[in-house]
């Protein structure tokens, strides 16, 4: 097991080192550069100029890139200079609030997906099953952001019940409750995509295994229906589901750039969105460093338990 | 082993459910009300730094404002000039020496004393490469001083200004935010860092910045033009225009500000008091006056009777600005040609001199962007403005650029790419947007802004005396002779000033805004 980890995570290395040139590659061929951000309607070329220098960003493209990868990799990440303070604080402040708000996504659609799936698949055709695939479409259909706005518009400015936007209250906050209060309409919104797709998954690896022979002989044998469907056939099923949830943790992390958008959340999608848009180079290359390692980082650790789940995969 | 694992993994997921679904219903789903005294405003964005020398946005000088003092402010309600941190002040006859008398007994928040060794240290680290804490920069708008030579102490409450030729936007320029006094001794101490720990002299101190939340300020006691009422101001940065809207209508926030045109009707009830206020701004269209069929006077001025302007403000915009006459915006008072009449809307006019000039079904190409500081609704304005066009018999094709994409097309001239293109403007003196940008020696090549490269040597000629001339009354005249011939000229399509808006609760007294977009929060009441 600890081999096949560590094979895993020497292959990481090359898709991380490809994906350092890429992003700086882009960040340097998209138009438009910083000094012009900065500068907006005052952006002489000869302010430009001045200013890239002051920027460093007069030397050539090949020794930009191998000092910022030289210097990334001593745990430097620069300076954004949109913000004015080092990269890799803003990029763990942002991303922290990120992995609460996909994180608590992530557990909610496991939890209402996968329940959802096999009560669904227990009872087919049942009105549970016809009720919950209605309800899955409806969820899978509205765009988050849609739903995240309606939710503002109910909870927060008709009812007042919960606040507008934010992750913490701007006076007397900053506790647990506090948190899961500003947390509870965007962790929502995200969750409901993606609850509807594990809920599709799940229902069809249910069924898949329900009809298969050890349920018959659990059956056979006197076993509860409730332990058959919920011990013997979902652990069955879940080498299907776990997967699934690995790549809905790429959607939730992808997906909450528009929630975090919308609810202004300080997350790391909505930091990147700005950082692009004022060309701040440093931020976005380091930004997209750090969220892809973490993803691959987490896959490795979906495969991991999927190994761990059902011994035929070869470790 | 595995069986183990599974196990352990249903009951902790289990586990985590019930803790999750507790903890939700045990929120309390109380609101908070915003404490009195304590004024919330919703801001567009996350400052960038809070060292006035460093930053360039709007958004950062609406803390900035209230945090520091420059040696001179604009008079409240105008975009004319009146002593702050300095008393009083003297220009030699050659128009090349400001002498300044500061103002005694003023002390920075940290308790160093503000003087003339201070302001000298301000510009010199903004001026001097080899100054110690140059390093703390950059400074993109230090070349607003860059006709500064010497700074010189002549005593502890005398400072004297040196440039290398008269300039008279200097003073209006010291009470940009560029020219806001920091405090030397927590530049020294806080180095690159000092952006995030700011000092200043202004009525409110620097209390606490919690990144992407709030940044807050607390009321200065000792401030030399009176305490402010409030006891701390918070802002808090709500990028999303909806958001924000929400946030205000939720009680969230006390004031927004940058209202979006289409949420104002939100806000028509009782409880809600909204502001305007016209500001230095002007939307208009480059015209490549050097090639196509824009090189004609004729075929500009059509497109000048072409386009809807009333339509544009009123119903793109919401009545959230003026039509704009001429290059100089109204807010500048003192300078502004208050006899130029806009361009009437006058399509059959437009047909006839397209006609005169030969001109009929020109093929137009237009450079249209998808924001951008001060653009207002760009892409919205320029379907409009197509249709306009069109009807009158131009052929208009639309390039959509996002905004620094749009920026490095434009600003290096629109020769061999464009025909028009929208651009919008804010300044502080009525010198900046001429002279970058109407002047022959001030075409893209020469590094200006001049993209559609208008010239005529007495506008020219207009403007280099008036920025030369320290007489206000004098400059004036000259400016106004030269709205007058630019207006006839029509390098641009003059299309719209914009007005500043905002939103306030009916906690909120003393809330006032601005000519020059500043928020100076001193005077407000919250209860």
């Amino acid at each position: 097991m600890g081999g096949y980890i560590l094979k895993r995570l020497v292959s990481a290395i090359p898709v991380l080192f490809g994906i350092t040139v890429i992003v700086f590659l882009i960040m340097a061929m998209i138009p438009g550069d910083p000094a012009l951000a900065i500068l907006g309607s005052y952006a002489t070329p000869e302010n430009v100029e001045k200013l890239n220098r002051d920027l460093g960003l007069d030397q050539p493209l090949v020794a930009r890139y191998f000092i910022w990868l030289g210097n990334m990799l001593t745990g430097d990440f620069g300076r954004s200079f949109s913000l004015n303070r080092p990269v890799i604080d803003e990029v763990l402040d942002r991303f922290s609030a990120t992995l609460i708000l996909a994180g608590t996504s992530l557990v909610l659609c496991a939890i209402f997906g996968i329940a959802a799936g096999v009560v669904s698949a227990a009872r087919q055709y049942g009105f549970a099953d016809k009720a919950i695939t209605f309800a899955v479409l409806l969820g899978i259909s509205i765009p988050s952001f849609f739903l995240g706005m309606m939710m503002i518009l109910l909870f927060a400015v008709r009812w007042k019940m919960l606040p507008v936007s934010g992750m913490y209250a701007i006076y007397g906050g900053g506790d647990l409750p506090d948190l899961l209060n500003h947390l509870i309409m965007p962790a929502l919104a995200l969750a409901v995509v993606a609850t509807g797709v594990v809920a599709r998954l799940s229902r069809s690896a249910m069924l898949e295994v329900l009809r298969q022979d050890f349920v018959r002989t659990a059956r056979a044998k006197g076993v509860p229906e409730g332990r058959v469907v919920w011990g013997h056939a979902l652990r069955a099923a879940m080498v299907t589901i776990i997967p699934v949830l690995g790549v809905q943790a790429g959607f939730v992390l992808s997906g909450a750039v528009y929630i975090e958008m919308v609810f202004q959340w300080p997350g790391v999608g909505r930091m990147l969105v700005d950082a692009i848009l004022k060309r701040d180079i440093l931020l976005v290359q380091g930004g997209v460093v750090f969220v892809a390692a973490c993803y691959v980082l987490f896959n490795i650790a979906v495969d991991v338990a999927q190994s761990v789940l059902d011994p035929r995969i070869k470790t | 082993m595995t069986d183990q694992i599974f196990n352990w993994t249903r009951r902790g997921v289990l586990a985590a459910g019930v803790a999750m679904s507790l903890a939700l219903s045990a929120t309390a789903p109380v609101q908070a009300q915003t404490p009195p005294g304590v004024l919330i405003v919703g801001q567009i964005a996350e400052p960038k730094a809070l060292d006035p020398a460093a930053v360039t946005a709007v958004n950062d000088f609406r803390i900035l404002m209230n945090v520091y003092d420059g040696l001179v402010r604009y008079k409240s309600g105008t975009l004319e000039v009146e002593p702050a941190l300095a008393e009083s002040w003297e220009i030699s006859e050659d128009g090349t020496e400001y002498t300044f008398s500061l103002r005694e007994g003023v002390k920075f928040h940290d308790g160093t004393d503000f003087d003339a060794e201070a302001v000298k240290f301000n510009f010199d680290r903004m001026l001097k490469e080899d100054h110690p804490f140059h390093d703390t920069g950059p400074f993109p708008l230090a070349f607003f001083f860059s006709a500064v030579e010497e700074v010189t102490v002549v005593d502890p409450m005398t400072v004297t200004f040196k440039l290398n030729a008269p300039y008279a936007p200097f003073l209006s320029n010291l009470a940009y935010p560029t020219g806001l006094i920091v405090s030397p001794a927590a530049v020294e101490a806080n180095g690159a860092d000092f952006g995030r720990n700011p000092v200043g002299t202004g009525p409110f101190k620097f209390a606490e910045w919690r990144s992407n939340e709030a940044v807050v300020v607390e009321a200065n006691p000792d401030y030399w033009d009176g305490a402010s009422a409030l006891q701390a101001v918070v802002f808090r940065p709500i990028t999303d225009a909806n958001t924000r809207t929400a946030e205000m209508l939720a009680g969230g926030i006390d004031v927004m500000v940058e209202v979006p045109p289409v949420a104002l009707s939100e806000f028509e009830g009782e409880q809600f008091s909204v502001l305007e206020q016209a500001g230095p701004h002007v939307w208009f269209l480059i015209l490549n006056a050097k090639e196509g069929p824009f090189a004609d006077k004729k075929v500009r001025q059509a497109a000048n009777y072409a386009v809807n302007k009333t339509a544009l403000v009123e119903q793109v915009l919401e009545g959230t600005a003026d039509v704009a006459a001429g290059p100089t915006p109204p807010a500048f008072a003192w300078a502004y040609n208050e006899a130029l009449e806009p361009y009437p809307y006058d399509p059959e006019k437009a047909k006839a001199l397209l006609a005169e000039a030969g001109a009929e079904g020109a093929e137009l190409t237009f450079f249209v962007t998808e924001g951008g500081s001060g653009m207002l609704d760009p892409i919205a304005m320029g379907t409009a403005i197509q249709a306009d066009l069109e009807a009158v018999g131009f052929d208009v094709k639309i390039e959509t650029y996002e905004w620094n994409t749009f920026l490095g097309e434009v600003n290096p001239g629109l020769e061999g790419k464009a025909d028009m293109a929208e651009m919008a403007w804010m300044t502080n003196d009525p010198d900046t947007l001429p002279y970058l940008a109407l002047r022959t020696d001030a075409w893209p090549d020469k590094g200006g802004f001049n993209s559609g490269y208008y010239s005529n040597p007495e506008v020219d000629k207009l403007l280099e005396d008036a920025r030369v001339a320290t007489d206000q009354g004098e400059r004036a005249k000259l400016y106004q002779e030269m709205q007058t011939i630019v207006q006839d000229d029509a390098p641009w399509v003059f299309v719209a000033n914009w007005k500043q808006n905002a939103v306030t609760s009916d906690r909120v007294e003393g809330f006032e805004l601005e000519p020059s977009f500043f928020l100076l929060l001193k005077d407000v009441v919250k209860n």
